[in-house]
């Protein structure tokens, strides 16, 4: 056995090799043979007769711990069966183990997972030797527990699919380890999985998003009372769009989980359920499994792929994190990678969508999705995506929320000439009555202060100070009306320079970065409409004015031709 | 908050007494906003015409009104001691509450129509009286 996992070649009995080895000892204590394959049958509990005496008392608890896929409940269980021990072992109860350990994915039993007072990350399932070096300085201290570190519990095959909980273990490490080990708002990876699937059973593509309607079909099966469900979404839709991502939904999912379970909902959302943060974490574990070079056999296939395909991806960005992560504590290398991919998803946004690369659009999204989505488009996310911490520069907002509201139906990684084209053709069409909304604007503020700011910079047109001059067009208009009558014949041909001169502008927008939030360009989009509409029926009614006048001073002028007619033969007689 | 059909969504006061009086005055200011409404006339409606203004004032209190696209209407009874708020302060806590209704409107579990029980929109509604008080 101690040969079979590895402990003779690596000179010791690292928590992996140790948990190998109490699994082989009980594949042999059943009767299977010694093999690495034949831990990931499910096996019972070793039966340590000759060890400590309370190693009984400790495995007769974990039989209780079975059967259930959601490690919440177990939470209190394995708390008093960790206090039961009075070992003085260092798992203090800090805490129950938020979730089961899981040997190799392909093998359908699982650990307890050890607290982090052991600092073990990764090692957990026992399949993790490549961690070894990095990991042996803390866990060689750890060896003589090795007897108190077996509190496991062989679980049945969980309904999910099989995971790597090496990778969960290794996420756990590396966050703080004072508040991981009894977190019911944490997601383990085996939850994670599950969610994924059940994702993808009603959205197949996992990078788009679940809409409103099919999520509450969804979640209504889980007969909560609507109330609790529509607490549990306003939690997890962050971004308020209604349309779950993938993170959303694993948040919104495990929130029904554990509600189910008895838990009280939050009034916000834990941190650990932060989109965010869930992007961030599902996306180290499997950047980590490039490293599993020797066990990588153990993955499933499918995931493997997946995963490796996310590592490539992701591999430019999270290589020099992996390394800064793989050195020191735990929850300040997360956060760091969490703001390091933040940051570098930053500039990214601020890019001009046209310019950014297939890499970087795909690290981008893969690094920092879907904070952001619309139920209309699948890949939206780096368009729109609420980063929170930077706030856009303010855009010009008006042609620039109108042309972000076209692009809503785009596809994210469409090429310039695609965004481009969409963004042109709104300015066109409505060139002669209106370009664009800033256009309207500068019309009608054109109109009522005809020797002021002839074209104001797009810049200075944000919405509030719009809504202050259209609020000051309605008082003003009588007064300017009875001012208009010789200066509109002169305002109308400024008119159309100033159309000219502002209408190469919406051809420069397409470059500004879409980056509000969708709260905030929907209330752009809705001014803008507003402004749109307003700015018509104001240029209507200027236009039937100045007909209106027209037509009187035509009658002025036949009323003075014949009046000059009927004076003409008076002097000339 | 009321309704299009003029029944009340979300009602909040914060100085909880006389809490009847302010009930009945949004009640009775719905007929000033209905008026307002009806002389717009167009079918269009403006951000300049969503926010309705000051209703009007009594000796005691001012009503502002706001009316979304969709005839939601958001009605606010001010103290008029508190002179301190000016219009644009106003406007924003109407675009402020109009955001919040609209986060509520995507939660896909909620019916139009329905009371409105969100924890974050009274989480939010709280913050922005006690701004004000």
């Amino acid at each position: 056995i101690t040969e079979v996992c590895g402990a003779k070649r690596v000179g010791y009995f690292g928590p992996a090799q140790f948990y190998i080895a109490l699994k082989l000892i009980a594949a042999a204590q059943s009767g299977f043979p010694v093999r690495i394959e034949s831990i990931k049958n499910e096996l019972p509990l070793p039966r340590f007769m000759a060890l400590k005496n309370d190693s009984e008392v400790r495995y007769g608890t974990p039989a209780e711990l079975h059967g259930v896929k959601f490690q919440v409940p177990h939470a209190t269980l394995e708390k008093n069966s960790y206090k039961r021990t009075d070992e003085g072992d260092k798992q203090e109860p800090k805490s129950p183990p938020m979730s089961p350990i899981c040997s190799p994915p392909a093998s359908p039993s699982t650990y307890q997972r050890i607290p982090l007072s052991y600092g073990y990350g990764k090692s957990r399932s026992g399949l993790e030797q490549q961690h070894g070096a990095p990991y042996e300085v803390r866990h060689s201290t750890h060896q003589q527990d090795g007897p108190s570190s077996g509190n496991y519990g062989a679980k049945p095959a969980l309904a999910c699919s099989t995971l790597n909980r090496s990778l969960s273990a290794e996420r756990e490490q590396q966050d703080s380890s004072a508040h991981y080990s009894d977190d019911p708002w944490r997601i383990t990876e085996e939850q994670r999985d599950y969610y994924i699937n059940q994702f993808r059973s009603l959205q197949p593509d996992l990078n788009s998003f679940i809409s409103g309607s099919m999520a509450k079909n969804f979640f209504t099966k889980s007969k909560l009372p609507i109330p609790e469900l529509s607490h549990i979404w306003e939690l997890s839709d962050v971004d308020c769009d209604g349309a779950l991502t993938l993170p959303e939904f694993c948040a919104a999912f495990h929130l029904v989980v554990a509600r189910k379970n008895g838990y009280q909902l939050p009034e916000t959302l834990p941190e650990t359920l932060l989109p965010e943060y869930l992007q961030a974490a599902s996306l180290k574990p499997m950047r980590d499994c490039a490293l599993f070079d020797s066990y990588s056999e153990s993955l499933p296939g499918g995931q493997q792929t997946r995963d490796f395909s996310w590592t490539e991806k992701a591999s430019a960005e999270e290589v020099p994190d992996n390394s800064a992560l793989l050195q020191d504590a735990k929850k300040g290398d997360k956060q760091a990678l969490k703001v390091s991919t933040a940051l570098k998803t930053i500039p990214k946004e601020f890019q001009h969508l046209t310019v950014k690369t297939a890499a970087q659009e795909s690290n981008a999204l893969k690094a920092r999705p879907r904070s952001r989505s619309y139920s209309s488009t699948s890949l939206e996310d780096a368009m729109k995506k609420g980063e929170e911490p930077p706030t856009p520069p303010p855009r010009p907002q008006k042609s620039h929320s109108r042309a972000s509201s076209l692009d809503l139906n785009k596809i994210f990684q469409q090429n310039t000439q695609a965004v481009r084209s969409g963004w042109l053709p709104p300015p066109p069409p409505a060139l002669p009555p209106r370009p664009s909304v800033s256009q309207t604007e500068q019309v009608s503020e054109v109109e009522l202060h005809p020797q002021m700011n002839r074209p104001p910079s797009q810049a200075e047109e944000n919405s509030s100070a719009k809504k202050e001059v259209v609020l000051a067009q309605p008082p003003s208009k009588p007064a300017r009306r009875k001012l208009r009558t010789e200066a509109q014949g002169l305002e109308t041909p400024e008119l159309s320079p100033t159309v000219n001169v502002t209408s190469s502008l919406p051809a420069v927008k397409p470059h500004l970065p879409v980056q509000k939030q969708s709260s905030k360009q929907k209330r752009a989009i809705q001014t803008a409409i507003r402004k749109n509409k307003e700015a018509n029926a104001v240029l209507a009614r200027l236009n039937s004015e100045l007909q209106q006048q027209l037509k009187e001073v035509h009658k002025e002028r036949i009323a003075l031709e014949t009046q000059l007619e009927q004076l003409r033969p008076v002097t000339v007689l | 908050i009321c309704s299009p059909q003029n029944y009340p969504l979300y009602i909040r006061s914060v100085p909880t007494e006389n809490e009847l009086k302010f009930h009945y005055t949004v009640h009775t200011s719905l007929d000033v906003v209905d008026e307002k409404i009806s002389a717009m006339g167009k079918a269009l409606v403006d951000q300049r015409e969503l926010y309705l203004g000051l209703l009007y004032p009594t000796e005691d209190y001012k009503v502002y009104g706001y009316v979304t696209n969709s005839k939601v209407k958001f009605v606010m009874v001010v103290d008029s001691s508190n002179t301190a708020l000016r219009d644009n302060e106003i406007r924003s806590m109407f675009r402020k509450l109009h955001n919040s209704y609209t986060d509520i409107m995507c939660n896909p579990f909620y019916n139009p129509g329905d009371r409105i029980h969100s924890r974050a929109f009274d989480n939010m509604v709280n913050s922005m009286m006690m701004q004000v008080c």
